[in-house]
């Protein structure tokens, strides 16, 4: 694929030079001209008020026969005989996947590990229909060479369409070596997956700035579209893999949805013995340490739990420490908070404190300025506590909460676990 | 012999200052300055603390990238970093981490060539703050045909100089891992606290070699480069849509407002 510019259309009046993400137009006299920086993504196409900008195709050339590939695999990560949270959801997301493929393409998890054949009902019962067992003492403990090898041979042998990996530690290990070592794309930290155009038109009519207009809902193609967040989150782009199979992606814990667990489910077992020795496997696992969560910083933290000049004094960042402790949260601050001399800067979100991107954040006391926005508005889910209902946070929070914040967050905290007995509640 | 550590290093927007213009829904990357890859700069401090603690060390860094990231470069031999490597060429831009790996794997091929030494350990920042993909050093590692150990957050060499032992990073703990050399490794920031430039650094950073590359002069199998090279393709990038508003929640109590909360959490599957 490539992006060209047609000469005779080009007026010169550099829009996409200011557009493209990747820095990659430059004008050539009065003309733009695409750079070695340039990814094909397309932008600068939908920019150019004069059609003067073309993404064309190329032909697949490289012998390989797409048609033979087949179904989607999950990478059905285990540790110590315990199945990750992300296996199960990359289950339920494989069978919604391979339901719009076709009728026939089949969810497959592949459990690799020693003695893991029990987790194999646990997978059925998620929507698995199929699973590939691999199973062998030195798999007992994740090695990127070990399963790297197993892995590779066996999509060597069933050949499928789409390989899923949880974007963990060990599947951000993994995946990138199988995906070399099968000469085949990877996309990382997936945070949703089609695989039919319209499905993609409707999630981005839904979601996203995108222009829809020039995707045909009726495409045929059902090749996976991989979107994902890039440059720290502030552009999103959906990347494809339309020569090289397996398609692969690994996808952010916590984004897919499981499904609805039917016990005593059953599908097909397929045992695939493994060829590894001992001398394939070129590191030691010495011990594995559990430790309980440290502290996290706000780049990488799940929950913030965020303060303003609303606390009224330091005293405050106690209370909301506290509730943060409790639901495995991290402080953050707004610059007021700050400069009051209530916490270190080190907390700060905002354009000049730290961007984050949290699954939840709660801001509390906190007014909602633009500059504190910036850093938070990338956030999945805002809930914001403010006394004042006109209080412009209000405007980017999913859930707003007017009153004040010293009463609620004392409540938050105590009925924090009782959530799902209040969700059963309010469902009859 | 000495022992040749080498590095994998990128330049890179900082994107915790890049701006969307929230009218145009693009980019604002007027006066984002390029700096060192943040894990990069991790990895370039423990191949300088091996060269402190240990005699006849040589790092080299090797970068990808456009002749601007020679700027880059000097910043790592101003740390301590012995000569540097940059491969520039239109033939390899536009590539993914499949294709990038292929034009890094040919350069450190190269480079050995050239210099008639091989490299004993190898080191990669774990992700760039651009892309975050994670996938280029585990890529190199198999193309070189290196076990490797990521997501590395302490890291010791026993005396012999034949051997790592690590400490790596897991979402519920840690595991320890010993690896026989030559090996690659990728530094996430818990790993240490990179060192800055010192004056004498800036100075002598001038007279290290600094070999800037075309993929002629690397001799990589063009077609395994680049953008036609590169599996992956992007299809559309977008802004996120700008966040909506939501739902005040109604409520004559903060009881009911807590419990409303929740509940709209519990059915969002946000907790
Ligand atoms: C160049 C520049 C850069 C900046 N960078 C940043 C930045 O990075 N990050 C940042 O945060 N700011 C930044 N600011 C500052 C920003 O403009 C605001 O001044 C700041 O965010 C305000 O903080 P606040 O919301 O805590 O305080 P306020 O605006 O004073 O809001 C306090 C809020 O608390 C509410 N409240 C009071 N009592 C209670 C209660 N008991 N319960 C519930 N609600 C209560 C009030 O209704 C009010 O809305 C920057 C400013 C400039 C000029």
């Amino acid at each position: 694929m490539a992006i060209k510019v047609i000469n005779d259309k080009c007026k010169g009046c550099t829009i996409c030079v200011k557009a493209c993400p990747f820095d990659a137009i430059e004008m050539k006299g009065k003309i733009a001209e695409i750079g070695a920086a340039c990814t094909a993504c397309g932008v600068c196409v939908a920019k150019c008020p004069f059609e003067a900008i073309e993404k064309v195709e190329d032909e697949n050339d490289n012998g390989v026969d797409l048609s033979e590939y087949k179904d989607i695999w999950v990478f059905a990560e285990q540790r110590q005989g315990k199945l990750m949270g992300v296996a199960l959801e990359l289950i339920g997301e494989g069978y919604r996947l391979a339901k719009e493929i076709s009728d026939d393409t089949k969810v497959c998890a592949v459990i690799v590990g020693d003695n893991v054949a029990h987790l194999a009902d646990e997978c059925y019962a998620y929507g698995a229909e199929r699973v590939i067992l691999i199973e062998d003492p030195l798999l007992k403990n994740f090695t990127t060479d070990g399963y790297t090898k197993v892995l590779t041979d066996a999509i060597n042998e069933f050949k499928p369409e789409i390989v899923l990996y949880g974007a963990t530690h060990i599947g951000r290990d993994l995946a990138p070596r199988v995906a070399a070592r099968c000469n085949t794309g990877l996309t990382a930290d997936c945070t949703r997956l089609d695989v039919r155009v319209s499905s993609y038109i409707d999630f981005a009519n839904k979601n996203t700035t995108l222009d829809t207009s020039t995707l045909d809902p009726n495409d045929p193609d059902t090749g996976i579209k991989q979107t994902r967040p890039a440059f720290g989150g502030n552009l999103m782009a959906t990347i494809i893999c339309p020569r090289f199979r397996p398609q692969m992606s690994t996808v952010r814990p916590g984004v897919m949805q499981k499904r609805e667990p039917v016990e005593g489910a059953k599908g097909e077992l397929v045992e695939y013995k493994p060829t590894i020795a001992a001398a394939d496997i070129r590191t030691e696992v010495v011990e594995i340490v559990k430790s309980a969560k440290e502290l996290v910083s706000l780049t990488d933290a799940e929950i913030i739990v965020s303060g303003g000049r609303g606390l009224g004094n330091e005293e405050g960042f106690a209370l909301l420490k506290d509730f943060a402790d409790h639901i495995g949260g991290v402080l953050g601050a707004s610059r007021a908070a700050v400069d009051a001399g209530w916490i270190d800067h080190s907390h700060q979100v905002g354009q000049t404190g730290t961007t984050v991107k949290p699954r939840i954040y709660f801001a509390c006391g906190i007014s909602g300025a633009i500059q504190h926005l910036a850093g938070m508005q990338g956030s999945d889910m805002i809930v914001a506590i403010n006394k004042d209902a006109d209080a412009p946070i209000f405007e980017v929070a999913d859930y707003g909460l007017v009153g004040d914040l010293y009463k609620i967050i004392p409540l938050l905290k105590e009925e924090w676990d009782n959530a799902d007995a209040l969700f059963d509640a309010s469902a009859k | 012999m000495a022992f040749n550590i080498l590095v994998c290093a990128k330049q890179v927007p900082d994107t915790n200052v890049i701006k969307i213009n929230p009218k145009t829904g693009t980019l604002i990357r007027d006066g984002v300055p390029s700096i060192l890859n943040n894990d990069d700069a991790n990895a370039l401090e423990e191949a300088l603390r091996i060269k402190d603690e240990f005699e006849d060390v040589v790092v080299t860094v090797v970068s990808m990238g456009p002749p601007q990231a020679q700027d880059m470069l000097t910043e790592c031999l101003a740390m301590g970093a012995d000569e540097a490597i940059l491969i520039s060429d239109r033939a390899v831009g536009g590539s993914d981490t499949q294709a990038t790996s292929n034009a890094l794997v040919a350069t450190i091929k190269k480079a050995e060539k050239e210099m008639g030494k091989s490299f004993d350990l190898v080191f990669a920042g774990r992700q760039a703050i651009d892309g975050d993909t994670a996938q280029v050093g585990p890529q190199v590692a198999e193309k070189l045909d290196l076990p490797q150990v990521t997501y590395v957050e302490e890291c010791s060499l026993n005396a012999e100089m034949n051997e790592v032992t690590v400490k790596r990073n897991l979402e519920d703990g840690y595991e320890v891992i010993k690896v026989k050399t030559p090996c690659m490794l990728t530094a996430i920031k818990e790993l240490n606290t990179p060192r800055y430039m010192t004056i004498e650094g800036i100075f002598s950073a001038k007279d290290k070699p600094t070999h800037v590359w075309s993929a002629a002069d690397v001799e990589v199998d063009l077609s395994t480069v680049g953008l036609e090279a590169s599996p992956t393709n992007v299809f559309r990038s977008f802004t996120p849509a700008p966040k909506g508003k939501g739902e005040m929640i109604e409520a004559t109590s903060e009881k009911e407002l807590v419990e409303k909360l929740l509940v709209g959490l519990k059915s969002k599957h946000v907790i």
